[in-house]
């Protein structure tokens, strides 16, 4: 098939990816988004294999249905509270195709650098592209190839180690060797002296020194932040992912990778910025180091928390016109979206108007609150974002505040040295009662004392989020 | 000083008003009993309420003494209370010691003062109650402008041929009235909240912009004006509106001038005390308006706010519109009105009782009783000096800043325009500048797919902003399944000769494919749970 048609081929499935995205707008429109993405795959991976370069066709399709099979089998399995995870594990996937591919692309050019001129007019496919290029377009292709591989390989380990945060399979408390980012930096200079050697002696050994040190840099770096900043952080490696499919694309010279890598890239630089802003800090502080890390003496806070009981708490919800949930990680991990939203369909049977406040970064992963709510079938309309519903707190007669610690925090308003100082959060303590459902008396995620939970109108309904509401329901009449 | 009588306590006494078409009265059987309770004894004069609607017998259920005559009232009562301004008769009827309260407008009425002095008689004028907050409960002013307001709206109802409120009905469709209201005091307020809860659109304009905030919570827009001077501030002048300028007058005319082809019902209220009232709707307004609509002119009884207004008179011009110069819009109300008038009434005699045992401690020190007493011991002893309390705080600079002209607003949206331009600008121009640096030294291959890249980066970024919040969990699977693209890579590599590269390029697409069936599908398994109420 001839060159014409697979560009043709290319062009389309760039449209239809930038339709997948753009139609994630809207609930409604997201549904026939995806249907646009699935066939901007099928497009390009077709017109791939007929096009120039491609070969054993059998082994090739044989791969992608195993991979399927498994890929399959992951997407109908995951709970949906585990969605951060899936994520982060498929990211890693990303990053280290980037790497395989990179290496292929430098064994090629070495390949093609060591043939004589008739034997580079015999090859074909990708060895017959680079065996075209004059030398200031290989020094291009070297730097072009190293950016690839060094984006692969932090967001290989960066991913890797997210999905164990994540998974709970390493501590999610932000942890530095010593020397800390002192380390990264280091690991950063390698990275660049190795570059200057590759680029002028093109040999294998550099380009393995800088793939280790990219390595460490993105292990050390996730490893140095904290499980509350975990939104920003898979928003980051989303982005990484992207920009390293982009530098592929360049190195191979193929459009359709370039498109696709700088669509993810900045849809994931976007991202992290929304989740930097909502929690006013910015993307730096971030990176540099995450809650839990050594700061200042905490506040004292004075008062003492008061417990309630399921009966105390089912008298003012039967008693409540109006009712706002607040739902956080805690309650991802206690499972209780379902029995929330018993919860909600039992109230507003009632007539009583029950509304969700969902913060931008609830949660681990951007808008994952949202998912967990569809998944127990609660109508979207009634779940709000921050901005929409923060004024109408004073209103509200009950706030019930499940598994959420620093995003209804009022030491972000008012205590100036907070960690948090400044972050935008849910001002549910504007309500005239709020009940807070919680494990235990600790502290969340980020180690900071929650003034909350000692105001005169919280009440503590301690306990696990499912067990608490599963002894609230046959309550409610 | 005090003034003291028996321990039976005063008897206050209301004549019927003599004023032609007065139908209002100072006192109702309710007022009496609350009258009687402060130690006093009540009479008054048969056949006073009738108009209003309180029979003799109504009264006299109410412990109050009727009294056959006019002369047999003034007679006993110690003290007369009434609604209008009293005639030169009844001024002649008064005798030393006794104590009139009625309206009185003192400004305009020195003779009938003077001789009330001169008879050693203590006048208190209802429409001299300073307007300060303790005071409000006796501000007769106000509660019957409310009434003014109220009762405006529906007499221009009344001589409108249509709708307040926009419907459409099987027989057609009906615009809704607009109504402007010009003059934001009481009667203006009550208008406007009679006109929006009528259903009609209303504008509502006065020189004071603090009042802006009181409109616009009666559900009226504010119309504001383009005028560079800093417009008045109502504190002034004890909440009341001032003489403006000959510039912010053109411009408040030019407004108006605007406005009078659009409105169906204006009512103006503009009053300035003790003035004339100002020419605001002038006649070729008048005659811009469209055939039907309705000008009610509370400002009539002071020469009215256009000039086409006949006082107490209804007259429609040449091109149908109807202006209505009525002054007795409370009198039309009488039973609603005496209500509020003889409350007001009664709220003055408790603070001029302050024990409640029907002793009458008259303190010339109190800034009410002082502000309102307009001839006491011989004396006149009007105007009073100004009161020790600011009727109204003045309005803190700082809301000042806020209320900005459309002028600044536009000036200040033009500054953010411009920074806002001069950003994007320095953006591209850096931007421009490295791509062109780029250029010089990259070759043209390369060029070619850079381009390619930033016009995607800039796509990404237009097009990934406006995805929802609550999607972006799906927008990382999906951006996760594309990512994947990179499969192309590994595909175009497959096929090479080196079995290394086979055996990488393999595991890529391995990967890739994982990867690729996973988001997609995972993406997919998540966008069917959102679902609407």
């Amino acid at each position: 098939m001839d060159y014409g048609f697979t560009t043709a081929a290319y062009v389309v499935a760039a449209v239809l990816f930038i339709l997948s995205l753009g139609g994630l707008s809207g609930q409604e429109s997201a549904k026939r988004a995806v249907w646009y993405g699935i066939a901007g795959m099928a497009l390009a991976v077709i017109a791939t294999l007929i096009g120039p370069g491609a070969g054993f066709w059998l082994l090739s399709l044989i791969l992608i249905a195993a991979g399927g099979a498994i890929g399959y089998q992951l997407a109908t399995r995951v709970q949906m509270t585990q969605m951060p995870e899936l994520v982060a594990a498929m990211h890693s996937l990303v990053g280290l195709a980037a790497v395989f591919v990179g290496y292929n692309a430098h064994i090629e050019l070495n390949n093609v650098l060591a043939m004589d001129e008739v034997a580079r007019a015999s090859t074909e496919g990708f060895a017959a592209l680079l065996a075209k290029k004059d030398s200031v377009e290989i020094a291009i292709l070297r730097v072009e190839l190293v950016l690839g591989i060094f984006i692969g390989a932090v967001t290989f380990t960066g991913s890797v180690i997210a999905y164990g945060k994540l998974a709970g399979r390493v501590s999610s408390a932000a942890t530095k060797l010593p020397g800390g980012h002192l380390l990264n930096a280091a690991a950063a200079a390698i990275s660049l002296l190795c570059l200057i050697w590759y680029f002028n002696t093109g040999g294998f050994l550099p380009l393995f020194v800088l793939t280790l040190a990219a390595l460490f840099i993105g292990y050390h770096l996730i490893m140095g932040i904290g499980g509350a900043d975990m939104p920003v952080v898979v928003s980051m490696l989303n982005s990484y992912s992207g920009w390293a499919a982009a530098a592929i694309g360049f190195s191979l010279g193929n459009d359709l990778l370039i498109v696709v890598g700088a669509l993810v890239g900045s849809s994931g630089a976007i991202l992290s910025y929304i989740m930097c802003k909502a929690m006013n800090r910015s993307f730096i502080s971030v990176i540099l180091g995450g809650f839990g890390g050594t700061s200042g003496p905490a506040m004292e806070v004075e008062g003492e928390q008061v417990a309630i009981e399921a009966d105390g708490v089912a008298q003012a919800l039967n008693e409540a016109d109006s009712v706002i949930i607040i739902p956080g990680y805690g309650m991802a991990v206690a499972q209780a979206q379902g029995a929330v939203s018993e919860l909600v369909k039992k109230l507003r049977a009632k007539g009583k108007n029950v509304r969700f406040a969902i913060h931008p970064v609830a949660g681990r992963l951007p808008g994952h609150m949202n998912v967990l709510l569809a998944e127990a079938k609660v109508p979207y309309d009634i779940v709000m974002e921050m901005d929409e519903i923060n004024d109408d707190f004073p209103n509200t007669d009950v706030a019930i505040v499940i598994g959420s610690n620093d995003i209804v925090n009022p030491a972000a308003q008012d205590d100036p040295n907070s960690p948090i100082a400044g972050m935008p959060v849910l001002e549910c303590w504007k309500a005239k009662t709020v009940f807070v459902s919680k494990r235990g008396q600790g502290t969340g995620y980020s180690g900071i004392e929650n003034p909350l939970f000692f105001k005169d109108n919280t009440r503590m309904f301690y306990g696990d989020a499912k067990a608490s509401l599963d002894k609230l329901l046959p309550l409610i009449d | 000083m005090g003034q003291q009588r028996g321990i039976l306590g005063l008897k206050i006494g209301t004549p019927k008003e003599i004023f032609e078409g007065e139908n209002r009265v100072a006192m109702t059987p309710e007022s009496a009993l609350q009258l009687q309770k402060l130690g006093h004894t009540c009479i008054i004069e048969t056949g006073a309420g009738a108009a209003a609607g309180f029979d003799d017998a109504a009264y006299e259920a109410a412990g109050v003494e009727v009294a056959k005559t006019t002369a047999a009232l003034w007679k006993a009562a110690d003290v007369v209370a009434k609604v209008r301004p009293p005639s030169e008769d009844e001024v002649k009827r008064l005798r030393s010691g006794q104590t009139l309260i009625s309206m009185f407008n003192p400004a305009g009425n020195t003779e009938l003062m003077e001789a009330a002095a001169a008879k050693g008689a203590t006048v208190m004028a209802m429409d001299m109650v300073p307007r300060i907050s303790r005071a409000q409960k006796m501000d007769a002013l106000s509660s019957m402008a409310n009434i003014a307001g109220y009762r405006a709206v529906i007499e221009a109802g009344n001589n409108f041929g249509r709708f307040f409120t926009g419907q459409i009905t099987a027989a057609g469709k009906v615009p809704p009235a607009k109504v402007l209201v010009v003059g934001a005091g009481v009667a203006g307020l009550a208008a406007i909240g009679t006109s929006t809860s009528l259903g009609a659109i209303t504008l509502a304009f006065d020189v004071r912009p603090e009042v802006a905030e009181q409109v616009e919570s009666m559900g009226a827009e504010f119309v504001y004006l383009d005028f560079e001077e800093e417009q008045q501030d109502g504190s002034a002048s004890g909440g009341y509106a001032s003489v403006s300028s000959p510039e912010f007058r053109e411009a408040q005319l030019a407004k108006f001038r605007e406005l009078a082809p659009d409105v169906d019902i204006v009512i103006t209220t503009a009053l300035i005390p003790n003035r004339e009232a100002p020419e605001l709707w002038t006649e070729d307004m008048v005659a811009a308006m469209k055939p039907g609509s309705v000008i009610i002119d509370l400002a009539a009884e002071k020469g009215g706010n256009c000039k086409l207004t006949k006082m107490d008179e209804k007259v429609v011009t040449e091109n149908g519109v109807t202006i209505i110069g009525y002054t007795d819009f409370p009198s039309r109300m009488a039973t609603q009105a005496s209500t509020l008038y003889s409350t007001n009434i009664r709220h003055l005699m408790t603070d001029l009782t302050p024990n409640k045992d029907g002793v009458i401690d008259h303190d010339m020190e109190d800034d009410v009783i002082r502000g309102a007493t307009i001839t006491h011991e011989k004396a006149v002893t009007f105007p009073p000096p100004p009161p020790k309390v600011a009727a109204i705080a003045a309005a803190p600079k700082k809301e000042k800043v806020k209320e900005k002209t459309p002028e600044e607003k536009r000036a200040d949206e033009l500054a953010a325009f411009k920074a806002q331009t001069k950003n994007q600008v320095t953006l591209l121009a850096v931007g421009a500048a490295l791509l062109l640096g780029v250029g010089l030294v990259a070759p043209a291959s390369f060029m070619q797919h850079f381009i390619v890249f930033v016009l995607a980066v800039f796509v990404g970024f237009q097009v990934i902003w406006g995805v929802a919040h609550s999607l972006h969990t799906p927008l990382m699977a999906v951006t996760n399944a594309i990512s994947s693209i990179i499969i192309l890579g590994a595909l175009m590599q497959i096929g090479s000769g080196s079995a290394l590269v086979i055996i990488l390029a393999a595991l890529s697409v391995f990967m890739c494919g994982i990867n690729i069936f996973g988001g997609f599908l995972v993406t997919r398994r998540m966008l069917a749970m959102f679902q609407k109420s």
